[in-house]
């Protein structure tokens, strides 16, 4: 498959553009963060998502979904990244509907993912219990009782965890942290007794919470997969969200990188354009480089998902992987660039900055992903 | 949303495709030829001259050639195969799935095949492209002088019209193997007056043309890849020069980025074995198999994190071009980037190797193979345009900054 994006999926990214920069411009997530919006994000505008489709692009259509796939995902990803549009779609729309799609059984797809689609059930996947993205450390404990398990435990960086109307949650049924054997995938209400979800405000001011698990009681129809042998589809659903992630740290290190280069062709000093300075010049070009092998290699791992998701892990750690390298270079060089300005709050650079800098940990940042490629390669 | 759905169509009438290829290869490639190249013995350049380093170098190159696979998308009128770009990366990706060697390897398919047909005239394509896709003749090129390297246009080789001929007289530096060559393509100035980009013409000769010497340059390698090449009072008809006379420099530009391409595709290519596996070799593992100098394991995973996405970004560059969405300039990016890559891989390559790599002749280091091919790509970032010249290209064509 050439890689370059069809047609169809150039006119999605034209679609989801239009849509995106006319309603959720940068100015828009700084309109949340600074009247403290107790949602995070626009209920208004995921209605509109939902109803152009968005929402349920990756659920099938048979539950009422577009049926797309992890590239065209990424399209509209990368488009969230320009404008850094805090949505539900990165939590529900990829890696909620994608766990539930890949590891629910018949009741569990269709009591969720046309919800999903319509956009009236927001989920989210609760992974991450300590500073590091870590999967098999997972040690929130899942202790048979009754006809179910009760679970408890932490999870923190859960996206949209305070506003989620399902918790889909990591947990270990066997085995110790560290092993892959023994986790289990459970589907949580948030809403059970013993769960107490405090919101984190974050650098990124995109949405995040820490959820407390004590005692809580599910019964044995919220198991997602397979008791023990959870690990497998962990593994592809994290893939997924790292893939995506990807996409949305390409759109945004390109929106850094174009202002970036806007501003050296109309800011003087000395007399010239600061961008016939050779030194500037060759950082610039560099970035470009950078920016280009990184969205080849993101192409490049939603395409292998599209493929086949158990296949695709080596070609996701490299996409990451770079993705994290390359927008951490973006966003240092838009603001050194910006000079004083990109220092400013009134400037946006700044909130590039700090979003890719949460995107960096969302799911495994750069060092995470080099290590599993060199494992994969047997050193 | 159903308007985003792409068709399946297309891609399923490659299968049939796929499927005789790999067939063909399987049957066709010896074994022997899908390992990868370790010296150059291992590289047929065809050429008058040309000798075969093996029996199963010579049934390849001779089956691949019958097919018109040494340039599968040339025309078939010009000794090429034909394919479609699609059918062209099929039967990469085949050749990649099984290792298989490239059957002939030449500045002629490589750089001024492409050159020829965009800017031959009918003539010269059915005179010189067949001996290229055949092996027949083996070309060099003539760009870089003494004084004209970063500035190449400043070059000052004369050709003076007499009659039906140039008469060209000058020097030329750095010409790859120009002392295996058959012929030469080659810049050469035939209106001095004129702005220094306008009065430059692209022709093409025979090396063993009255007046042609070569004398090889003695590199930090031990090898002499490259020639001074001189010309005194060298006779050319004038029917063969490519293009326009004096319109040379879009001739040469437009094979800039054929060769530059072709560089940067030395930073994708793998040397055979993953550099962690070689490097285990040399300086052991843990108990749990990984690399026993964590340092090292970090720069060669963070290596081949970066080399796994160029190619894939090498990959996208050639179906941009096939979509027609390249820019023009993007072979400078690639480049860039893929002959920087290359030189940390060979930096990596010495440090896994400790005192071995270090050897420059005995036959344990097989005269010393890997410190000389160590040396040799500190060039890879001068030869074709140097880094600095690229980024200013990047930054100049592609993001448009302003100044000189």
């Amino acid at each position: 498959m050439a890689l370059v994006l069809t047609e169809e999926q150039s006119m999605l990214r034209d679609s989801a553009r239009g849509l995106i920069s006319d309603k959720a411009p940068v100015s828009h997530l700084r309109h949340l963060r600074d009247s403290k919006d107790p949602t995070g994000f626009s209920k208004e505008f995921w209605h509109s998502f939902a109803e152009m489709g968005f929402a349920g692009l990756l659920v099938p259509e048979e539950f009422g979904g577009s049926g797309l796939g992890y590239v065209e995902a990424g399209v509209v990803m990368e488009e969230i990244g320009r404008t850094l549009m805090p949505s539900p779609f990165l939590a529900t729309s990829v890696v909620a509907a994608s766990a539930l799609n890949r590891g629910g059984n018949a009741a569990q797809k269709s009591e969720y993912l046309p919800k999903i689609a319509s956009g009236s059930l927001l989920a989210t996947l609760a992974i991450d219990e300590g500073p590091k993205h870590r999967p098999l450390q997972t040690s929130l404990q899942a202790v048979r009782a009754g006809n179910g398990f009760k679970l408890s435990g932490a999870k923190a960086l859960v996206v949209d965890g305070h506003v989620a109307d399902l918790l889909i949650m990591a947990a270990r049924t066997a085995g110790s942290a560290g092993e892959r054997e023994g986790l289990t995938l459970f589907l949580v209400n948030p809403k059970a007794k013993g769960v107490v979800i405090e919101r984190t405000i974050m650098v990124d001011s995109h949405n995040a919470a820490r959820i407390e698990l004590t005692n809580v009681e599910v019964n044995a129809d919220s198991v997602l997969g397979e008791i023990d042998q959870g690990a497998a589809l962990l593994d592809g659903v994290l893939d997924i969200g790292r893939g995506a992630v990807a996409a949305e740290m390409v759109g945004l290190s390109e929106e850094v990188f174009n202002r970036t280069v806007e501003y050296l062709k109309n800011r003087k000093q000395f007399g010239k354009l600061i961008g016939e300075f050779q030194a500037l010049q060759h950082r610039a070009a560099e970035l470009y480089v950078d920016i280009e092998i990184t969205r080849a290699a993101t192409m490049k791992a939603l395409q292998a998902l599209d493929g086949d998701v158990a296949k695709a892990a080596s070609a996701v750690a490299v996409a990451k992987a770079r993705a994290g390298t390359t927008a951490t270079r973006a966003v240092q060089e838009g603001v050194q660039m910006h000079g004083g300005m990109g220092m400013t709050d009134q400037f946006d650079i700044g909130f590039f900055m700090k979003r890719a800098r949460v995107c960096e940990e969302l799911f495994g940042d750069a060092n995470y992903h080099t290590e599993q490629l060199a494992r994969a390669r047997g050193y | 949303m159903t308007d985003f759905k792409t068709s399946e169509s297309e891609t399923a009438d490659l299968e049939s495709f796929r499927n005789e290829t790999r067939a063909w290869l399987e049957a066709n490639c010896p074994p022997e030829m899908r390992r990868p190249a370790t010296s150059d013995a291992d590289v047929f350049w065809g050429g008058r001259n040309a000798k075969f380093s093996s029996e199963p170098q010579r049934i390849w190159f001779e089956r691949m050639r019958d097919k018109g696979w040494t340039v599968p998308d040339w025309p078939r009128e010009y000794g090429g195969g034909g394919l479609s770009a699609a059918e062209h990366k099929v039967l990469r990706a085949e050749m990649a799935r099984i290792g298989a060697r490239p059957p002939l390897s030449s500045f002629g398919i490589w750089m001024l095949g492409p050159a020829l047909l965009k800017y031959g005239n009918e003539a010269q394509k059915k005179e010189h492209l067949p001996k290229i896709a055949a092996g027949e003749i083996r070309w060099c090129q003539g760009y870089s002088e003494p004084n004209a390297g970063s500035d190449l246009a400043s070059l000052q080789t004369r050709a003076e019209s007499d009659g039906d001929d140039f008469v060209i007289t000058g020097s030329k530096i750095w010409t790859s193997y120009a002392n295996y060559a058959d012929w030469i393509f080659c810049l050469v100035r035939t209106d001095p007056a004129a702005k220094k980009h306008d009065g430059i013409s692209f022709i093409l000769f025979d090396m063993t043309s009255k007046g042609v010497t070569t004398k090889p340059i003695l590199l930090i390698s031990g090898y002499s890849p490259f020639c001074e090449t001189f010309f005194d009072g060298v006779r050319v008809p004038k029917s063969h020069v490519v293009g326009t006379v004096n319109r040379g420099w879009d001739v040469a530009k437009y094979l800039l980025q054929h060769e530059r391409a072709m560089i940067s595709g030395m930073g994708e290519r793998g040397v055979g074995r993953p550099l962690g596996q070689i490097a285990a070799d040399s300086v052991g593992t843990d108990a749990q198999g990984r690399l026993d100098d964590s340092m090292l394991r970090g720069k060669i995973a963070s290596f081949d994190v970066d080399e796994a996405a160029l190619a894939a970004c090498a990959e996208r560059a050639v179906d941009l071009a096939k979509a027609g969405q390249a820019h023009p300039a993007f072979s400078s990016a690639m480049k860039y980037y893929g002959t920087e890559l290359n030189k940390r891989r060979y930096e990596i390559l010495m440090s896994a190797g400790g005192v071995d790599a270090l050897e420059w002749e005995s036959e344990r280091s097989k005269q010393g193979a890997r410190p000389r091919a160590w040396l040799r790509t500190k060039a890879n970032s001068i030869e074709g345009g140097t880094t600095e010249v690229m980024l200013g290209i990047v930054a100049k064509r592609i993001l448009d900054l302003p100044g000189a």
